[in-house]
């Protein structure tokens, strides 16, 4: 890669911020009205006028859409409109990547990355489908009884857990640093609710391997982060904090219908992982701090495997509470609580907390977090990742 | 009334709008496995799409396959997300490969106990499940471990 195309040290977070989390269907407002909240709280923390965005990126389909957001808001001028394809929180550090290339193209000055859920007003995740009769690729699977997130992605996880040896209390593990980590931010949802290793034994099991606590929440509210070029980074009051780099994408045939990916026990970031370490001039060994996106614990583990921060057989080692909590542990995981006990936003707060870490402003932070990262959406197509940097890793 | 493993009420499988899954469809209601393959290259392909991924021909068709294959990876659900299973009880939910098929994997359930082992490798081979009595009717492909 040749040194000028690359998005390391181009653009700074200005600011962030997120409504109030709610729990599924809670929120008191629509759906619209908290991403434009977000937006214009993110706005604030920037200390611009929501007037000078002119560039909006998200994904997932995410329904608040960006002429609407342009016209409510006064945009004075919109020149960037993105959607990052794909489901879940797949395109969570991928719209942070789009964003960034826009700024760093000169295609747009000032974008922001949001995502809006309100599932009360537009119904659940993770259920089945209501209908007589059913067709495409679902129509494999549906009528088998395989047909939520929980039971799509437990099928890749036994798989990894039969092929390493891997053992149960890995996953716990990673749901009781999350849940730990919770207890001292205040605006997670499970805060103030405790998860101790008894609790999570005694709780159901969803799908194999997943107890109730290894599977996300399902969540109201909405996040939002401005973007800018780094040259400007410094007119903020935050500490500087640089996208290092930022990935998307996944492996020969990852989408292939049915269950049919030839490399089928992944998290989908074996080739992703490389390109984003290489952006980022970075190694594992490197990263202070790591945000990584809980839709189910086992893909937590499994991208973390694939990011090089253990390998498979070092797994039931690696993934030890100790190891993965702030600030005394190996690597510091999910220090909000993460989608599983701060809120499922599809992971952009996963990408907010990160920021937050590099500015000092996390509450479980980490002594020094010169390199902060993300992984987003593990075992969905595309998946992405993205590294922020301190001034000190430019 | 024809025994099913999985209790009535889930969406019943129809070939896609587009007729892309037709053949699948139609074979399994005479106990027949019709996997897509490649009359170009001669290599197997699943999920069905309108276009080899290997040699990129459009030139694809329907063959039989014999009903066997391997246990790839296995879950055991626990909870129900479809109001139909709301009192299933756990149920087991196969990937099957089949290595006479380019390694092709299927998604069915595993006949027998709900709670017994399900060692990854195993051979299993497939039950025709036809539900007759439905509107429209379908057939699914079930699995047995060889004893
Ligand atoms: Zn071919």
């Amino acid at each position: 890669m040749s040194s000028d195309r690359t998005l390391r040290g181009k653009v700074g977070i200005a600011g962030v911020a997120e409504t109030t989390y709610y729990k599924r269907g809670e929120a008191p407002d629509a759906e619209f009205k908290l991403a434009l909240e977000a937006i214009v709280r993110a706005c604030a923390n920037a200390g611009i006028s929501p007037k000078d965005v002119d560039g909006f990126a998200s994904f997932s389909n995410d329904r608040s859409d960006a002429s609407r957001l342009s016209a409510a808001l006064g945009i004075n001028d919109l020149r960037f409109a993105n959607m990052q394809w794909g489901g879940g929180g797949g395109g969570g550090s991928g719209a942070i990547g789009n964003a960034a290339a826009a700024i760093t193209t000169g295609m747009a000055e000032c974008v922001v990355v949001f995502r809006a859920l309100a599932q009360g007003q537009f119904g659940r995740f993770g259920q089945g489908p209501r209908r007589n009769t059913i067709s495409g690729d679902f129509a494999h699977t549906v009528p088998y009884g395989l047909m939520s997130p929980a039971q799509m992605f437990a099928m890749k996880v036994n798989r990894f857990m039969f092929d390493h040896g891997v053992h149960q209390e890995a996953l716990r593990a990673i749901s009781l640093a999350s849940y730990h980590h919770a207890q001292n931010n205040p605006r997670a949802v499970m805060h103030g609710r405790p998860l101790d290793e008894e609790k999570y034994e005694s709780s159901r099991w969803i799908v194999e391997p997943f107890h109730l606590y290894d599977c996300c929440q399902e969540n109201d509210g909405a996040a939002a982060m401005v973007l800018v070029s780094a040259d400007r980074v410094k007119d903020f009051d935050h500490p500087p904090c640089y996208v290092l780099s930022a990935a998307a994408g996944s492996h020969h045939r990852a989408g292939a219908p049915v269950h049919n990916a030839p490399d089928y026990a992944t998290s989908a970031f074996k080739t992703l992982a490389p390109r984003l370490y290489e952006m980022a001039r970075v190694k594992a060994s490197d990263v202070d701090v790591l945000q990584s996106y809980e839709n189910f614990t086992g893909g937590v583990l499994m991208s973390m495997v694939e990011h090089d921060f253990c390998s498979p057989s070092e797994c039931n080692d690696f993934f030890a509470v100790d190891n993965l909590i702030a600030s005394t542990g190996k690597l510091p995981l999910n220090t909000s609580g993460g989608n599983l006990a701060e809120c499922y936003m599809h992971g952009l707060g996963l990408n907010i907390e990160a920021v937050r870490q590099v500015w000092g402003e996390s509450s479980n932070q980490v002594d020094t977090a010169d390199v902060s990262m993300v992984i987003s959406g593990p075992m969905v197509t595309p998946v992405s990742a993205c590294i922020f940097g301190s001034e000190a890793t430019l | 009334m024809s025994v099913t493993y999985l209790n009535t009420g889930l969406p019943k499988p129809v070939p896609a709008p587009d007729g892309l899954d037709a053949p699948f469809w139609k074979g399994l209601q005479e106990n027949k496995l019709f996997i897509q393959r490649c009359s170009s290259c001669h290599r197997w392909q699943w999920g069905p799409e309108w276009i080899c991924h290997r040699c990129h021909s459009f030139d694809l068709g329907f063959e039989e396959v014999e009903p066997r294959g391997l246990i790839y990876s296995h879950e055991r659900v626990w909870h129900p997300v479809h109001p139909a299973l709301k009192d299933q009880g756990p149920y087991i939910v196969v990937l099957v490969e089949m290595p006479q098929a380019d390694n092709i994997r299927i998604v069915g359930n595993l006949l027998g106990d709900p709670e017994q082992t399900i060692p990854i490798g195993s051979e299993v081979t497939a039950r025709f499940e036809h539900h007759k009595d439905e509107d429209p009717v379908y057939t699914l492909l079930q699995w047995q471990i060889e004893s």
